[in-house]
Order: structure tokens, then sequence, then C-alpha cells
């Protein structure tokens, strides 16, 4: 039977030397390429980092989107999770086209959005139909930093509030009825029942989608330059630029552990201010 | 619930899907209306009758065949990979109990909290010298990355599914675990092994950044229309847009019964 207690380890085994090589190794070559300069160790390269003209800019940009975006998905993806529950009829309908946007990628999301909020666009049209302007006007540019901000939130909005929508609903069936009714018999009015009862339940569930969706947030990157081109610079653009047009991997790889540490930290800090205790799980 | 709630909720559902819709029908409109839509103003919302106009100019620009089949090859490569590493572990994980599994499931559940895409940037040093950039067997790599965590939970959770007495029943009756794994588990399991490789493909059919990092002149669809973005006019820009999206929501439909599996089971 020795081969028996080999076999788990022999079918996981490809999967580990691939993420090895593809995961782990990067990883460690990013962090060496970001502390080397002229065969040696230093911090120079985050220096040039720091003394980019866009640096500042495109870290507000990436923490503002960011602080932003990830709550009101949140909100939104527990409005439609619920609202989904009390369904009956053509609940597989509903359920799919509000996971459509999960299969269409940043790049596409932005151009969908850029055909609406472009000069000759709808939103511009249904304005002018309304009266409020007479002429094509502009929302993309340099001059309308809100508004492009704006356009970059809603695109967000749209694309990627699915991934927690569904991660909620997976978590909402899994929720025992009994705890909800039990809390009616005894008078509970439907916003106790939500903020005692059925939040405090899906805790879990919230935790990893907003680990999930924030790691995700913190990457963006194609969304940004569909719209508004280098007029909105963020962290992953920037490290784009660097890699592409300045053919500097060593400040690229500074940017790339800027994404990296906050993408840990937006992490540990979910887990530390989320706390789920297995044993109040159902 | 009175008569009012019932109204302002479906109105709200209502309100939720045309949110979801409307804009993907507005690009349409604008890439699948006559020549010259997509500059006009005001602007119809109805559309003006149908044209492959806009389309044909953009499958003209030099390029775009290219990517296309680029991505496609890339996206092939993924999905076959991921099948072939993830579901050998993924069953792993379903059936036997071992040192190191809840290790392993945890090391698979956090490669997702972390920026994998970001990984591209040094690897385009590495693929240099194997020979590998720019080509869509080093993209598909990278992509293989990305989803192959997902590809290990779903088929973790889809072998979970398939009742373990099946194979011990095959066992019984002299099969081999692996003649009992092909002809009694497989069959079950093809439908949900499909969604795997239909997430496996979507994921590389979308991804921009490492595509963009590690290729030059087999650009995938998605990088080859970021890299000409700046200079191309707006209908090109809104004919690849739809391009993009078509497959993906295809596909989202396809799978849609494993959407759970995927982000919900998973996500735990």
């Amino acid at each position: 039977m020795r081969n028996e207690r080999l076999m788990p380890y022999l079918l996981i085994a490809p999967s580990i030397l691939f993420l090895a090589v593809f995961f782990a190794y990067p990883l460690v070559e990013t962090i060496t390429l970001a502390f080397r300069h002229h065969g040696g160790w230093s911090l120079h390269n985050f220096g040039t980092m720091a003394q980019d003209l866009n640096f500042r800019d495109s870290l507000v940009n990436t923490f503002g989107l960011v602080l932003v975006v990830v709550p009101l998905q949140l909100v939104l993806a527990l409005a439609m999770a619920l609202m989904l529950r009390p369904l009956r009829r053509g609940r597989d309908l509903v359920l799919w086209i509000w996971s459509i946007p999960l299969g269409i990628s940043d790049l596409a999301a932005g151009l969908v959005w850029l055909s609406i909020l472009t000069d000759r666009g709808y939103f511009n049209t249904i304005l002018f139909h309304l009266g409020l302007i007479a002429h094509p006007q502009s929302w993309l540019t340099y001059e309308t930093p809100g508004a492009l901000f704006a356009a970059i939130l809603i695109t967000e909005l749209w694309r990627a509030t699915a991934i927690v929508f569904l991660i909620l609903v997976a978590g909402l069936q899994l929720l025992p009825k009994e705890y909800a009714e039990a809390a009616e018999i005894f008078g509970a009015s439907p916003w106790q029942r939500l903020t005692r009862i059925t939040i405090p339940l899906l805790k879990p569930s919230i935790q990893s989608a907003l680990i999930l969706r924030t790691v995700l947030a913190f990457e963006m990157f194609a969304t940004v330059l569909s719209l508004g081109g280098r007029n909105f610079p963020v962290l992953m653009s920037e490290a784009f630029n660097w890699q592409y047009n300045e053919q500097n991997a060593g400040v690229a790889a500074c940017f790339a552990i800027l994404v990296m540490l906050a993408s840990l930290g937006a992490t540990l800090f979910y887990l530390r201010a989320i706390r789920v205790r297995p044993e109040q799980l159902p | 619930m009175t008569r009012l709630r019932r109204w302002l909720y479906a109105a709200g559902i209502l309100m939720l899907c045309a949110w979801t819709l409307v804009p993907i029908y507005l690009i349409a409109v604008s890439s699948l209306g006559p020549s010259g839509t997509v500059y006009a103003w005001p602007k119809q919302f109805a559309p003006g009758g149908l044209s492959l106009h806009t389309i044909a100019s953009f499958f003209a620009i030099n390029g775009v065949w290219h990517a296309t089949l680029m991505s496609v090859e890339t996206a092939g490569i993924c999905m076959v990979l991921s099948i072939l590493l993830g579901l050998p572990a993924g069953y792993a994980l379903a059936r036997y109990t071992f040192v190191g599994s809840d290790a392993y499931r945890l090391v698979i559940i956090l490669t997702r909290a972390f920026p994998i895409g970001i990984l591209a940037l040094p690897l385009s040093v590495s693929f240099v010298s194997f020979g590998i950039y720019d080509t869509p067997l080093g993209v598909g790599l990278v992509h293989t990355a990305l989803a192959l965590p997902f590809a290990v939970l779903v088929s973790s959770s889809l072998f979970l599914g398939i009742p373990r007495e099946m194979e011990e029943a095959g066992w019984v009756f002299g099969c081999s675990r692996f003649a009992a794994f092909r002809r009694l588990v497989l069959p079950l399991a093809v439908p949900g092994i499909a969604a795997v490789a239909i997430f496996a493909f979507v994921i590389s059919w979308n991804e921009v950044f490492a595509a963009s990092v590690l290729t030059l002149r087999n650009r995938t669809l998605t990088a080859f229309l970021l890299a000409v973005l700046s200079e191309s006019p707006l209908h090109v820009q809104f004919a690849g847009g739809l391009l993009l999206i078509l497959p993906s929501v295809l596909f989202i439909f396809l799978v849609r019964r494993y959407l759970f599996a995927v982000w919900g089971v998973a996500s735990r």
C-alpha cells in the first residue's frame, strides 16, 4: 500500500512545481530586481520611483478609487443578493444577467463605457435632450479630473460588482432559515434581522469577497487606460510604463512591490477587522 | 407585501437588469449600425439598421486577425494546462486525506489574494533567454498561473460531489484505481471539467497586463487593442470592445450552473 500513500503527493506535485516556477520564482525575482542597482543592493530604484512625476498622482488615484469603489460594491452586491433571495419566477434569468459582467474584461468594460461617455456619446445625448448642454462636451480629459474619476468609478462598479454579488449569494444559500424565522417570531424588524442575523452570519463570505475584490482593484489597469489614457495614472499603469517605455525593470518592480504590499495590507486588515469565529458559524 | 412594495421590488430588479444590459446594448448599437453611427450627434438610442461595416473595417486592420489567432492559441494553452495540472490536484484534495493537504489548500487560496498579473514583469527577462518571449506559450504559461487556483478548487468540489462509493464499487468488481476513475467518475465529471476549461479560457482571453508585458509582435487581442488604443479611431475601439465581450457573455451562459462552484464554494 506504499503506492496509495504516495498517490496524493504525485497528484499535487505537478501543480506545486508549476506554481514554484511561475509564482514563487517571479515573486523572489521582483524583490531582487527592485533592490538591485548596478550590481549592488540599494534603494536607488525606490528613489527613482518617488521622483517620478506621476508617482504621487498614481498613489492617490489608486488608493482613492479602491477606497471608494470597494465599499460601494459591497453595498450594491449585498442589496442585489438580498433582492434575489425572495425571487421565485425568473430567478435563474436574473442571476445570469447580473453575472454577465463577470466574463467581461477590464479593457472591454472601459471601451463599453467610453462609447457612452465620449464627446458624442449617449450620456451627452441625454444631457442634450434634457437641455443641459447644447454641444458635445468632453468628460474624460485632464481638465475634468472629477468627471474622469466618476467615469472610472462607474465602469468598475458596472464590471466588477458581479464577483462580490456571486460570493454573497453563495454564502446566503448556506445560511439556515431558522435563525431569521426565530428572530421574526420574537418580533425583530426586517432591518434588525438584516443587521443582527444575516450580516453577522454572512461574515466569512463578506470577508473573502472583500479580499478578492480589493486585490483585483489594486491591479486596476486597462479600464483606466481605455477611458482616460495617460490622464489618470495608477500604480499598474506606471509599472507598465517603466517596464515598457522607459525599459527600466527595476523601477517597474518597485511599483509592483507597492501593489503587492497594498494587497497584502488589505488582506491582513480584512482578516483582523472581520473576525470569523468558527464556533459561531451555523 | 403590500402592492406598492411589490411594485418597487419588481422595478428594482428590472432597473438592475437594465444597468447590466443597456451598456452592452449601446456598444452593440454603435458598432453594428451603418457607417457613421459612431460619430453621429445627437445619438439615436434605437438601432438605425444592421450593418457589419464597422466590424469589417476593424478586421481589415493589419494585425487584428493575427492578434485574434494569438488570443485563441494562448487561451487554448491556458485551458489545457489548467486542466492537466488542476484536475489531479483537485482529485487528490477530494479523495485522499494526507499530511499537508490543508497547507496545500491554503497555499492555493492564498495565491488568489495576490496580484498575480504583476509577476509577468520579472518573467519577461527569463522568457527572452528561454526563447518563449513574445509567444502564445509564454503568455499561456503565466495565464495558467492565474487560472490554476480556480481549476484546483473547482475540480476538488466537483469530485467531492461524486459519491466515493461508485469508485469503491468499481474496485470491488476488479477495476484498477485508474480504470474506475476513467469509467465511473470521469463521465459524471465531464460537464464540470468543461466548466473549468471554459473559465480558464475566459481568464486568459480577458487578461491584459501580462499579455502586454510579455508580447511585442505576437500580441493577443487585448494586448493589441491596448497598444493601438491611443491612435485608433473610435469605431475601431468600439468594434474591438464588442468582439471582446461577445465570447465572454456566451461563456458565462454556458457555465452558469457552475458559477457558484467557482466563486462560492471555492472562496471559503
